[in-house]
């Protein structure tokens, strides 16, 4: 290999994306954002700042909450990524869903996906989140609308009505 | 502007000797990547001169935690996740794993790796301070074998360190000898998570007949290197803490830390801060020795 000449070939990554196995041409660092969004057509996880910052690309990478904009596509290979479109068969998605209804945890909308996972990543490790829990599992998902406490409510609810259901 | 990913390369080698192999090849040609949470924003930002990545996230040797009966040692690729979860790490050495709560929300603590905080060598990242407290030793690694080495030598000046080109950080092994210290982090910043630091401190006390028998000191952000207060420590050890020592404590640290002006903070704010959270640091270790 000669590096002066870092003129990359695509290559073809294997991975399974909601629960779907799927292989795609790409070039090895193209984010897995990008990936997602533009040649697989799941444009559920947004980008925001692209750089770690605010959360609203956030995807499960192996069930670990990432940013994909920080994914290099070469290191989601072998992988299983979910993303919010892959989380309606979660048993947590219809009280996440409900609570942010309810409590007016979504306005326009950009953050949502993220905060969903972040909060599912969350309550499937903590049955009974205390709000520093959820202040603290949700720190790295920015929103420029609702002021957060909609959300960290819905978040405490989704929990509550879980443990109950 | 955003970079182009066909002018870059990432090669998967999968294995410790893979990645050492490459790295030697082509001296200074290669850049590790692990957790890419700082290489992926330089990246994103247009700002990577590196075009030949190596991906050193998935070697299983640099992933492990290895306990021995007096130290223990961490993979350079351990995640700030697995650094909280692990029992001894939460429990013997709690500055780490405090460090590690503040480095970024939990996507970036699920991906960032200790190792990547070390070799990155920010002045303001957050774990640095501990690993000085803690008198951590590095193991470092290339074709050419394994060195040893203290990590208060590693950094050499800002952004600047000993590793070699050819070089990985294998591991991060910390002496069990602090459990029954008092220990303190605290981090100022806009706010904890998501925040670079714009001072830092890990320190480590132990109080013995009202005196301070030994005392480990070390800041962040207030000098070119994560920097460990020695002269402030010498002059504490033996003493007594009351109001005349922190002044000359105050004194001291200001003689010892080599602040800048920058966009998160001044060098006069820093100054203040620093003195502040040594006193503030002090005060407890007394009241501690005192309930003690
Ligand atoms: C949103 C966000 C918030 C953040 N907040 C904080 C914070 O609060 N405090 C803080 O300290 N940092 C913070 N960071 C910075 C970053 O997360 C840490 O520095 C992290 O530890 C880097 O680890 P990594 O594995 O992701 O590094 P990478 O990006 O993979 O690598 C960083 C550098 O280290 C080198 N490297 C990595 N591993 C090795 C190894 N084993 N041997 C030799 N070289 C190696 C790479 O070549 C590269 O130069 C933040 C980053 C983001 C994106
Ligand atoms: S777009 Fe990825 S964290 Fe903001
Ligand atoms: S709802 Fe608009 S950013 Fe959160």
């Amino acid at each position: 290999m000669n590096p002066s000449s870092a003129e990359s070939a695509k290559r073809g990554i294997s991975f399974i994306v909601n629960g779907e196995a799927k292989k795609v041409l790409a070039h090895p660092m193209e984010r897995l954002l990008d990936v997602l969004r533009n040649n697989l057509g799941l444009t559920g996880a947004k980008e925001g700042c692209g750089e770690g910052e605010c959360g609203s690309c956030a995807v499960l990478l192996d069930d670990m909450l990432v940013n994909s904009c920080l994914i290099p596509i070469a290191q989601a290979n072998g992988a299983s990524v979910v993303t919010i479109e892959g989380m309606s068969a979660h048993s947590l998605m219809k009280p996440l869903q409900e609570s942010f209804l309810e409590c007016g945890g979504a306005q326009c909308g950009i953050c949502t996906p993220g905060m969903i996972l972040a909060a599912a990543h969350l309550l499937d490790k903590k049955l009974d989140p205390t709000l520093a829990d959820i202040r603290e599992g949700l720190a790295g998902n920015l929103c420029r609308c609702t002021g957060y406490m909609q959300i960290f409510e819905a978040v405490a609810k989704a929990a509550r009505r879980r443990v109950t259901q | 502007m955003r970079a182009d990913p066909a002018d870059y390369r990432l090669v998967s080698p999968g294995n410790l000797l893979g990645a050492l192999s490459l790295l030697a090849s082509e001296p200074a040609q290669w850049l590790p990547i692990a957790g890419g949470t700082d290489v992926m924003v330089l990246y994103s930002a247009g700002k990577l001169t590196n075009r030949n990545l190596i991906d050193i996230w998935n070697i299983p040797e640099l992933r492990q935690i290895e306990v021995f009966p007096d130290r223990i040692s961490i993979g350079a690729a351990c995640t700030y996740t697995v650094l909280r979860q692990h029992e001894i790490v939460s429990r013997e050495f709690s500055l780490l794993a405090t460090a590690a709560s503040w480095t970024g929300g939990i996507a970036n603590q699920n991906r960032g790796t200790l190792g990547g905080n070390i070799a990155n060598a920010s002045p303001a990242a957050d774990s640095l301070p501990a690993l000085l407290v803690y008198d951590a030793v590095l193991t470092l690694i290339s074709v050419r074998g394994e060195r040893r080495v203290p990590y208060r030598t590693f950094h050499t000046g800002y952004k600047q360190t000993i590793l070699a080109a050819d070089e990985l950080i294998l591991n991060i092994s910390l002496p069990r000898r602090f459990s029954k210290y008092f220990s303190h982090a605290r981090k100022v910043g806009a706010r904890n998570a998501q925040a670079i630091s714009k001072v830092c401190l890990a320190a480590l006390g132990q109080v013995a007949n009202g005196a301070i028998r030994d005392v480990r000191l070390a800041l962040g952000s207030v000098a070119p290197v994560p920097l460990r207060l020695n002269e402030t420590e010498k002059m504490l050890t033996g003493k007594e803490i009351e109001p005349s020592l922190i002044d000359a404590a105050r004194k001291s640290v200001l003689k010892e830390i080599r602040p800048i002006d920058d966009i998160r903070s001044t060098a006069r704010y820093r100054s203040a801060v620093a003195c502040n959270l040594v006193t503030e640091f002090l005060a407890k270790l007394a009241a501690e020795g005192a309930a003690a």
